[in-house]
């Protein structure tokens, strides 16, 4: 927590959430510095995806308040969301197969050349470009191959590396590790590290109890709808997270 | 930006895929062509009229017949769509096309005005009635996508069944204004009509110099515009496309649009080559269109395709088309060796890409 006196990139304050009957999310208090890797566990039903859509700006909170960067914000649509400077990695990754890996990188914000009325693609300067992105994130990956021959691993960093072409200040990863191999979850492990390394925030949504451990520096637990833990990583235990998961242990 | 040649990354575990393996060595496309290029080094053996000019001409025609419209609909189907209105589609503009033609031609007609010399004024500027008529017909196809267009990305109907609908509206809707009877081209401009779609420049014909212009802008904008890669960024992964903030709507849309104004530019060509617009005018040629944007490695499932494809697809119907009549084959052929190629192109797409 080499960060505690800097202002939070994000900050949540009282937020809930409500579709119809149903209270999804309660009173829910969070902030994320930059730099820091938080880690957001609960049980399906918890709150979590709810919490993770509210801030990607897919739903408004019934009540409470989105602060970014100190500036209290509204987000109507996900594209407010990334104008501030959050990005989602989804769980799927959300690739084109049949594009190359620079395509997708750019895709929805291409670089152009104007020649004269027409505006057509550089290809030169958006391959140029993601290779450095690849270059930072310590990928192997060839901007100009195709993302339907690539690995697990690579995947993933086309997808973080989407998120560094804005410079995003807060990052939130939807299970990245879920459906990889051992070897892939170290690489995409490295990129959370590579983004940490260059202040960017991150939260990582996961199942995984040891990836949770190896790379964040806090970890908040949600059980329905509420948050019952918000411990720096080295202060609890997987057992402890576990039994605030399940409810065996009401809060921490 | 200038690229930076020493990469900064070193790739040690992940080699680089040989040219072999990429790009249009490792498409359907790519083997079509050379199967095509087998083809008419047998045709040439087999028959001593096949490289004949005359012959040429006529298979550069009748395939520019079909390719036109096969640029369209390859559109579609690079998005995941399908379009089957594109055979009512040709008839129908063509129609409009000639019936505007004749009624802005005809004096007393309650459309147009008449001029001191007796004619409507329209026609005392030659050209005019010409390029009017041909607006209308691409006017009416234009619509005709926007509605489909509409159907599928806004009210999210499925693209087989609204355009199968469209297919029935449209053709119905030529029955209609036409009576059944068909139209013909008529007026002053009737003689640039057939010079402007069944003429020939230098011995090439029109016809297949507007499909060469087409189909270089179209591979200029598939593959080097914004709007090119997010049609195919639409056909590989539609809900990657939205959530990076493609204006997934507006795209599916234009595709529609593009495919049904080719379509009706394409019937056009037909009418003036037939020298009218019968009513059943390129009845079930979407069946044609369609085969040959597959044969030619348009993937249906979407994301694959392109002008290159849909060319040699035409060119493949056409040249065995026109080699089995040479062959004096039963013309009655043609169909069944066409569904065979069909097949058999898709198959060895799929053995290919078991096999990488």
């Amino acid at each position: 927590m080499a960060h505690a006196d800097a202002t939070p990139v994000l900050e949540l304050q009282g937020i809930g959430k409500e579709f119809g009957a149903i209270r999804a999310l309660h009173d829910v208090d969070m902030q994320v510095l930059p730099g820091e890797v938080v880690g957001l566990m609960g049980d399906n039903g918890a709150g979590k995806s709810t919490l993770v859509k509210i801030i990607a700006g897919n739903f408004r909170p019934s009540h409470g308040e989105i602060r970014f960067a100190g500036d209290a914000v509204h987000f109507n649509r996900p594209v407010d969301a990334r104008g501030v400077g959050i990005e989602v990695v989804y769980q799927d990754l959300a690739l084109a197969d049949n594009l190359t890996a620079a395509a997708n990188v750019f895709l929805g914000r291409e670089l152009k050349r104007k020649f004269g009325p027409i505006a057509l693609l550089d290809h030169k300067a958006m391959a140029a470009r993601a290779l450095e992105l690849f270059g930072e994130l310590r990928s192997e990956t060839r901007p100009d191959d195709l993302v339907k021959q690539m690995s697990g691993g690579q995947r993933q960093a086309v997808a973080i590396a989407r998120t560094r072409l804005s410079n995003a200040r807060l990052v939130m990863m939807d299970e990245p590790t879920a459906a990889i191999s051992v070897r892939q979850v170290e690489q995409v492990l490295g990129l959370i590290h590579r983004l940490k390394e260059q202040g960017v925030a991150v939260m990582l949504i996961s199942h995984r109890m040891p990836d949770v451990f190896a790379v964040c520096d806090r970890v908040i637990v949600m059980r329905r709808g509420e948050k019952r833990a918000d411990k720096p990583i080295q202060e609890t235990s997987p057992e402890e997270i576990t039994a605030l998961i399940t409810g065996a242990k009401e809060a921490a | 930006m200038a690229m930076p040649l020493e990469s900064p990354i070193t790739f040690s575990n992940v080699g680089k895929i040989k040219w072999w393996q990429r790009g249009i060595f490792a498409s359907q496309t790519g083997y079509v062509l050379l199967a095509l290029a087998v083809l008419l080094v047998i045709m040439h053996f087999a028959s001593p009229y096949f490289f004949t000019e005359g012959n040429m001409q006529n298979v550069a025609k009748n395939f520019s017949f079909i390719a036109i419209a096969t640029l369209g609909v390859t559109f579609v189907i690079i998005t995941g769509g399908i379009d089957l209105s594109v055979g009512s589609m040709m008839c129908f503009s063509a129609m409009i096309t000639s019936m505007v033609m004749t009624e802005l031609s005809a004096p007393g007609s309650p459309l147009v005005h008449m001029a001191a010399d007796g004619k409507t004024v329209l026609a005392n500027v030659p050209g005019l009635i010409l390029l009017v008529s041909i607006l209308a017909g691409l006017g009416v196809a234009l619509i005709a996508g926007l509605v489909n267009g509409f159907c599928i990305a806004v009210l999210g109907l499925s693209p087989f069944v609204t355009t199968l609908g469209m297919l029935s509206i449209v053709r119905g809707l030529g029955y209609v204004v036409s009576n059944g009877r068909g139209s013909f081209p008529g007026g002053p401009d009737a003689d640039y009509f057939y010079a402007a779609t069944s003429g020939d420049v230098l011995g090439v014909p029109v016809p297949f110099i507007y499909l060469v212009i087409l189909a270089l802008a179209m591979a200029v904008v598939l593959h080097h515009s914004a709007f090119g890669r997010h049609v195919f960024a639409l056909g590989g992964n539609e809900k990657a496309a939205e959530l990076t903030g493609i204006p997934v709507v507006r795209v599916k849309i234009e595709v529609y649009v593009i495919c049904a104004l080719a379509a009706g530019l394409q019937g056009i060509i037909i009418s003036g080559w037939l020298g009218s617009a019968p009513a059943n005018m390129a009845t079930s040629y979407e069946l044609n269109v369609i085969a040959a944007a597959v044969i030619g490695g348009a993937n249906l499932a979407g994301g694959i395709g392109g002008p290159l494809g849909a060319i040699v697809g035409c060119v493949l119907l056409e040249v065995i088309r026109n080699g089995l009549v040479l062959a004096q084959v039963s013309s009655y052929w043609q169909q069944t060796l066409v569904g065979v190629i069909i097949i058999l192109a898709v198959l060895v797409d799929r053995i290919r890409s078991r096999m990488s």
